[in-house]
Parts: structure tokens; C-alpha cells; sequence
């Protein structure tokens, strides 16, 4: 689905991240730690085809990002879903509309995928606030919203970046049931963080791999994780 | 195709913010330019009409003028039209009677002018055919013949009147060429604000899996559609105004007013499509650009 073969990537004329190899397998769960400045956007980013890596490749469903054209990473982008710490919203758009936003850029068809709009606007906890903008919302209405985003395509991987960044360990927890949920329906996850006690707790509900990205590389944390 | 962009695609137009002040300068330079353009079109076709004109009614006439002593005009008419009738190329010529000379003169000198009892020298007027006559042969031939008869061709005018006519005409047509450039140029200045203001929108629909031509379509679209708003209200105040133009007054001489005559009230009807033609090209030309060079 998503390999990295031995990628470095450059930044600020240093090395961000040195020889990493990764394979995110269909169905996995996957959080990504490592404190701030470490890497976890970047790496994420080289999983999207948003960063081409400086060394090494990077395979999206079997093809080299360096081989891709933009047209091709646009299309690639709506098989993976990414929720952003600070969410990305278009502020002039309701709720509902940025939510249905990649099926708008997609060239469907809202009045036929309206019932799987609602469903979703249900799912996330949100049907009230359809119609707000998004600065109307709360920090953890935002991530949901934006979850709900990222998912509405039906991608197979959903990366999130810091998504329980902004918000309290309430909505935190919410937010990991609905990803749990996801990984549950055979989607592949990986979440970027630097919150340990959600980790552990998430831990306790799906089965996750941790990586921890330490002196420009990832490894497998340890046992304490 | 075009109606289906102008019906547009609802989705692509929202997901772009309203700008101000881009909306507001592409109208307002789509009305200014379309506005002058209507005038810049009108000087065009009316020089067109007066370098036809001149060209046409001019080109196949020329007079003999006879200045001679009383006694002998009629014998040096008669020698001037007998050599006229010989000569190869003129296909009529005539001498204008008193009355005619009268009506010439009338302007001037008033309706009793005594025609007969002054000096004034016959008029002949020559018709040229197709292929015209040999200017420098025939003056020759009438030196010889009646030493008093002067031809004059009209050339002599009418050359630099045409030339300046056509240029006119051509200089209308530049400025039409101009105004588009400017119309292209202003538009391209818009577009390339409006996308610059709008990267964090551009960059959340790629990371939703927007291509680059959704992104710009959306753009294209709105800035088209502004253009050619701006642009038809321009059309229609500068036809207005050309309608509200003096009307030329048949004694007003060889000056055929400045407006549109006919069927060539049709042509402004093209700039407001014109107009939002542009728009698309530059827009879209900015925007692919914009897009190429972002991250």
C-alpha cells in the first residue's frame, strides 16, 4: 500500500530523516511518535506524496512518487485520507460542504451521495453543526469534521497528523473510537503523535504498531509503549 | 462546451472565495476597456467608410479646366472634348453648363451669380473607365491642342486624403489590438492576486485530491464571467454614447460622423465575448503557471 525504502529526506540544508524503510500493510494500525521537531510531518507527508523523499523511494499502491505526475499524486490523494492538526478547512463553506469537498473534486454527484453525507455528518457527532462555518466550531468538532473529511472517499489509509493536538482527553478518546472504528472496517491507519498516555490507551482497544522516530530514524518503540 | 462552461459547474465555482477586491478590478476593467473599445471600433469604421468613399467617388472622375479669353472658350471647348474623345481610357466626358458652374459657385458667391459676363473658366468633367487613361500623354495632347485647358486628376488630393483615412483606420484597429493586450494584461494581474490570496484554499484542495485544471477551471470560470459582465455593461453605456453623438449634417462635407451605420451596429455585439475570451486565455494561462510553480 504505502512502502518507504531506505528514504532520507533533506531540510534546512541538514538531514530530517535518514534510511527509513516502512510498509504500511492493508488493515494495519500504526501510531508514529518521537518528540516535536522530529519528523512525524515529514514523514507523513512523504506517505502522501506531498514531500518526494531526497534518497530512497517511495511507493504509493505500487507506484514511485518520483514517476507520478501531480495529476496522478491528486488522484492518489483520494485512496488516502489526511486529517491535519490544524484540520485545513475552506472557511467560507459550511461544515457540510467541506466535508463533502473531496466528493466535490472528484466530480460526483452531491444529491446522489447525500444519504452517505448524512450517515457520515451523523457518525461524527455532527448533524447539528452541518450548516456552521467551521470557525463556529470547537477545537474537537474541527478534527471530527475533519475526519470526516478525510474519510468520505472511502480511502484505504487514513493518516492523521497530531489530530488530538488541540483538543481535551474527552474528545481525544471520541476521536480514537472513530479511528478504531475505521481500522475495525478494514481501513489502514497511521497517527502521528507525541501523546503517550493516548497511545497507551488506545492501545488497549487495537492492535498497533509503534514507531518512534529517534535521531532521523524510526524504530519499532519498546515495550513501555 | 461553452455553454457548459458558462452554466458552470456549481461545485467548482463555490469552493473558491469571493475576492473583493480582484471582482472589483477585473469588472471595472472589463467595463473601461469594452467602453473604449466601442469607440476605438467606431473611429475604425468610419474612416473605413471615408477612405472607401473618397477612394470610390473620386478615383474614376478628374475636370479639364479651360481658362481662356471669351472668344475663344467655345473653340477650345470643343478642341478639349474632340481630343477627349479620342483618347483611350476616358469613357465620357461633358462640359458643365452655366447652370451647373452656377450651382458650384452658389455657396460662395450666392443664387445671382452673372455666370455668363465673368471670366470663369469651363469645367469639363472627364469619366475615367476601369482601366483609366494616361495622365501625362494627355495633358501633352491638350498643350498642344488648347493651350488654356488645365487636367487635373484629383491625384494630387486625393492620394493623401485616402492615405490618412487609411491610417486612421488602421490606428483603430491598433488601439482595438491594444485595449485587448491591456484587457489581457490587467485580468492576468487580477488572476495572479486572486491565486496568491487564495493558497491555503488551492492547498486544501489538493490535499482533498483536487487536480490542478478543477483548481483552475474554478478560476477561469469566475474571472471569465466577471470579464464579460463588466465588458457587455461597457458595450452597452458605449453604444449609448456613440448614439448620442451630433449626427453629421449633409453640409458637413466629406466628414461622415463618427458612429456605426447599418449592419455595423453588429459589431460591438462581439466584445463582450471578445473581452471574456481573453479573460479565459490570460486566466488560465496565470493560473497553470501559478499552480505549476506551487509546492
Amino acid at each position: 500500500m504505502i512502502e518507504l525504502e531506505n528514504v532520507a529526506y533533506n531540510y534546512g540544508g541538514g538531514e530530517l530523516l535518514s534510511d527509513i524503510s516502512l510498509r504500511l500493510q492493508p488493515g494495519s494500525f500504526h501510531f508514529l511518535t518521537g518528540p516535536s521537531g522530529a519528523g512525524k510531518t515529514t514523514l507523513l507527508k512523504l506517505c502522501y506524496g506531498a514531500l518526494v523523499p531526497t534518497a530512497g523511494q517511495v511507493r504509493l499502491f505500487e507506484r514511485d512518487v518520483r514517476e507520478m505526475e501531480r495529476d496522478d499524486i491528486a488522484l492518489m490523494r483520494r485512496r488516502i485520507g489526511v486529517v491535519h492538526q490544524d484540520c485545513q478547512f475552506l472557511d467560507h463553506l459550511s461544515v457540510s460542504d467541506n466535508i463533502a469537498l473531496p466528493l466535490m473534486v472528484a466530480g460526483r454527484d452531491l444529491l446522489a451521495e447525500s444519504a452517505n453525507l448524512k450517515e457520515l455528518t451523523n457518525w461524527v457527532g455532527l448533524t447539528e453543526r452541518a450548516h456552521a462555518l467551521p470557525p463556529e466550531l470547537s477545537g474537537g468538532e474541527r478534527q471530527r469534521a475533519a475526519l470526516a473529511r478525510a474519510v468520505i472517499m472511502s480511502p484505504d489509509v487514513l493518516l492523521a497528523d497530531e489530530p488530538t493536538g488541540n483538543i481535551d482527553w474527552e474528545m481525544s478518546q471520541r476521536l480514537m473510537r472513530l479511528l478504531i472504528e475505521l481500522n475495525r472496517m478494514g481501513k489502514t491507519i497511521m497517527i502521528a503523535t507525541h501523546d503517550i498516555a493516548l497511545i497507551r490507551a488506545a492501545k488497549s482497544h487495537v492492535q498497533a504498531r509503534v514507531l518512534r522516530i529517534s535521531n532521523r530514524r524510526v524504530q519499532l518503540a519498546g515495550a513501555d509503549l | 462546451m461553452l455553454a457548459e462552461f458558462l452554466a458552470g459547474d456549481a461545485q467548482s465555482g463555490k469552493v473558491v472565495p469571493p475576492t473583493g477586491f480582484t471582482a472589483r478590478l477585473t469588472l471595472f476593467s472589463a467595463f473601461a476597456m469594452a467602453f473604449l473599445t466601442v469607440f476605438a471600433l467606431a473611429l475604425s469604421l468610419a474612416t473605413g467608410r471615408l477612405a472607401d468613399r473618397w477612394g470610390a467617388e473620386l478615383a474614376r472622375t478628374s475636370t479639364v479646366r479651360i481658362s481662356a479669353p471669351a472668344g475663344e472658350m467655345a473653340a477650345q471647348t470643343e478642341a478639349v472634348l474632340k481630343v477627349l474623345e479620342t483618347t483611350k481610357g476616358v469613357a465620357s466626358a461633358r462640359a458643365l453648363t452655366d447652370e451647373e458652374q452656377r450651382a458650384l459657385l452658389e455657396p460662395w458667391f450666392g443664387p445671382d451669380l452673372p455666370v455668363e459676363t465673368l471670366p470663369i473658366p469651363r469645367l469639363i468633367e472627364v469619366i475615367e473607365t476601369e482601366k483609366g487613361y494616361d495622365a501625362d500623354g494627355l495633358r501633352l495632347r491638350l498643350a498642344a491642342e488648347a493651350p488654356g485647358a488645365v487636367l487635373d486628376d484629383h491625384t494630387r488630393w486625393r492620394r493623401p486624403l485616402v492615405r490618412a483615412a487609411s491610417r486612421l483606420r488602421l490606428l483603430g484597429w491598433a488601439s482595438i489590438l491594444l485595449i485587448a493586450a491591456t484587457t489581457a494584461a490587467m485580468i492576468t494581474l487580477a488572476a495572479n492576486a486572486a491565486l496568491a490570496a487564495n493558497a491555503q484554499v488551492i492547498g486544501v484542495l489538493r490535499l482533498v485530491g483536487a487536480r490542478d485544471a478543477y483548481i483552475a477551471r474554478a478560476f477561469e470560470r469566475r474571472f471569465t464571467l466577471r470579464t464579460l459582465a463588466g465588458a457587455a455593461l461597457g458595450t452597452v453605456l458605449g453604444a449609448l454614447a456613440i448614439v448620442a453623438l451630433p449626427q453629421a449634417q449633409p453640409e458637413g462635407g466629406f466628414l461622415t460622423g463618427l458612429g456605426f451605420r447599418g449592419w455595423h451596429w453588429l459589431w460591438p455585439l462581439i466584445i463582450p465575448p471578445l473581452a471574456a475570451l481573453v479573460a479565459f486565455a490570460a486566466t488560465r494561462a496565470a493560473a497553470r503557471r501559478t499552480l505549476r510553480n506551487m509546492p
